[in-house]
């Protein structure tokens, strides 16, 4: 299942956030949208997954959603959105219930994500036991368990230490590596971008526009912390936006 | 910087302002002033007539006690209270919902909240006579309207509290309008509405009294009426006894409640 966004553009009132996006998302493949803070990259993830509806222009599913996915276009949060009266499995279960599944196959699901994330031990432990770390793995088993075609992660590491986040992409990666995934990833990191993604989308600042889509061909699991391709990369990603993440630094904002 | 004669320790400026669970000092608090008007009294620094001895008081309470006239007060107004603030509170719970939840029942209801919260509701209890009759409908009408509106405001005010970024999840996920609010909102709210519901039931409990001393035979407030307009000061301390006691166990209840309920929230 492909997505495709066809000449989006988005205003809240009269104040443009978006303009003429157009962008294909091909099935397996990772996508990073980056771009200077308020250009609307979090906007256009919403409008992805329908959270939004774009004041023109479409986004379309081509395709149907492969065979026993439950929730086509599953988001992961930047602040996790787990519910913290509900233990890691009752989190899990919350997404699961409500299409019907109970009992065995519940357990079932609940217990094969949580090993995929390397949550087994932790199920009944309730979110504020969690580091923030585990807490995101809590919300990336829960995005798994309904098994989605797309993954829509907007910031996902952005609330964590650094630590934390290279261990965390090091997951992603082999998560990714085991079943290729679809994902649009929303970050202002240019270093997960180039660790992540298989094309890096730059907007500009606002109104978001799309300045230019860079591909990044080495494999993900041939990716590492600091090497110098990928560097060159992210600084060649950084020539492009320093200038308007500067004057977007200095905007006032009128929300 | 390494002048040795003016060593010391920073002074430390970082305490206070953090509650710390200290049970016994209510305990003790209470075990004083009771401590003080029995010696004042005993010693006739405090005359009989401005204030009854606590031993008095104590005898006429096991007095009342053994006579069985304690259950033949406090059960007709612990029903009173039960049924009437269950009545107040689970409507005014389903009503501040949906004022938390719909623009237009919201845009209807809150000022017409905001009308009836001020009124002392003990006014209307003649129209309540007229309405339920004078036994226990009227009384608990009462009640039941006198915890409603705290209820309301303070459940509305829970609901606008609950993280929208829980919703959204929510609704990312395709889970049904009923389960959003069966298992995002309500619980996210209950930290308001327990709280809420304190003050709700000490309401509760002055209007019991109130009702009771207008027109009752039995109950708390009866007993105090009966007192009073007899000068009875330790019969009349008996009754506000209990009626402390009344609001110390509630409020104890409800302080289990929320441990048991709000245990996510240490």
């Amino acid at each position: 299942m492909d997505i495709q966004l066809s000449n989006i553009n988005h205003s809240y009132d009269k104040f443009e956030v978006l303009r003429d996006i157009n962008l294909d998302i091909p099935t397996g493949k990772i996508i990073c949208i980056v771009g200077p803070s308020g250009c609307g990259k979090s906007t256009l993830l919403r409008l992805i997954g329908g959270l939004e509806q774009p004041t023109s222009g479409q986004v379309l599913q081509l395709g149907n959603a492969p065979a026993g996915c439950l929730n086509p276009l599953t988001y992961i949060f930047q602040d996790f959105a787990l519910l913290p009266w509900r233990t890691v499995q009752g989190n899990i279960s919350l997404v699961l219930e409500d299409h019907g599944i109970r009992g065995a196959e519940l357990q079932k699901i609940i217990d094969d994500v949580l090993a995929r994330t390397k949550l087994t031990d932790f199920a009944n432990a309730l979110p504020k036991q969690l580091s923030g770390g585990m807490k995101q793995r809590v919300a990336i088993a829960r995005a798994l368990a309904v098994k989605p075609a797309v993954m829509l992660m907007d910031e996902p590491l952005s609330a964590l230490d650094s630590q934390t986040r290279e261990l965390l992409m090091d997951d992603l990666v082999s998560l990714w590596s085991r079943t290729p995934f679809t994902a649009v990833y929303v970050t202002h990191n240019l270093a997960e971008a180039v660790r992540l993604g298989h094309s890096i989308v730059v907007l500009s600042r606002r109104p978001g526009e799309i300045r230019e889509i860079v591909k990044v061909d080495k494999p993900l699991s041939e990716r590492k912390h600091g090497d110098t391709d990928l560097e060159a990369q992210q600084k060649y990603l950084w020539d492009l936006m320093r200038d308007e993440a500067r004057a977007a630094d200095a905007e006032l904002l009128n929300v | 910087m390494s002048d040795l004669k003016n060593t010391r320790p920073v002074k430390f400026r970082g305490g206070g302002f953090a509650p710390t669970s200290r049970r016994w000092v209510g305990f003790v608090v209470f075990a004083v002033l009771i401590a003080l008007a029995e010696i004042g009294t005993q010693t006739g620094f405090i005359t009989a007539l401005t204030l009854p001895k606590p031993s008095d008081v104590l005898q006429t309470f096991i007095d009342l006690y053994n006579s069985g006239l304690l259950f033949t007060h406090a059960v007709p107004s612990l029903t009173r209270l039960a049924v009437g603030s269950a009545m107040g509170i689970s409507v005014g719970i389903m009503v501040g919902v949906m004022i938390g939840l719909f623009s237009y029942v919201r845009a209807g209801l809150v000022p017409l909240v905001a009308a009836i919260f001020p009124i002392p509701k003990i006014a209307l209890l003649p129209l309540f006579v007229i309405w339920f009759g004078i036994d226990e409908g009227s009384k608990y009408a009462l009640i039941a309207l006198g915890t409603f509106t705290p209820t309301v405001v303070a459940t509305y005010g829970a609901v606008d509290n609950v993280d929208r970024t829980l919703i959204r999840m929510g609704q990312s996920f395709g889970l049904s309008w009923m389960s959003i609010v069966r298992k995002i909102v309500l619980p996210g709210a209950m930290p308001g509405i327990l709280s809420g519901l304190r003050i709700s039931l000490a309401i509760g409990i002055i209007l019991l009294v109130a009702a009771e001393m207008l027109g009752a035979e039995h109950g708390i407030g009866a007993y105090i009426l009966e007192a009073g307009s007899l000068y009875d000061l330790e019969r009349l301390f008996a009754g506000v006894v209990m009626l402390s006691v009344l609001g110390v166990v509630v409020s104890m209840a409800i302080g289990v409640v929320e441990r048991r309920v709000l245990r996510w929230r240490s």
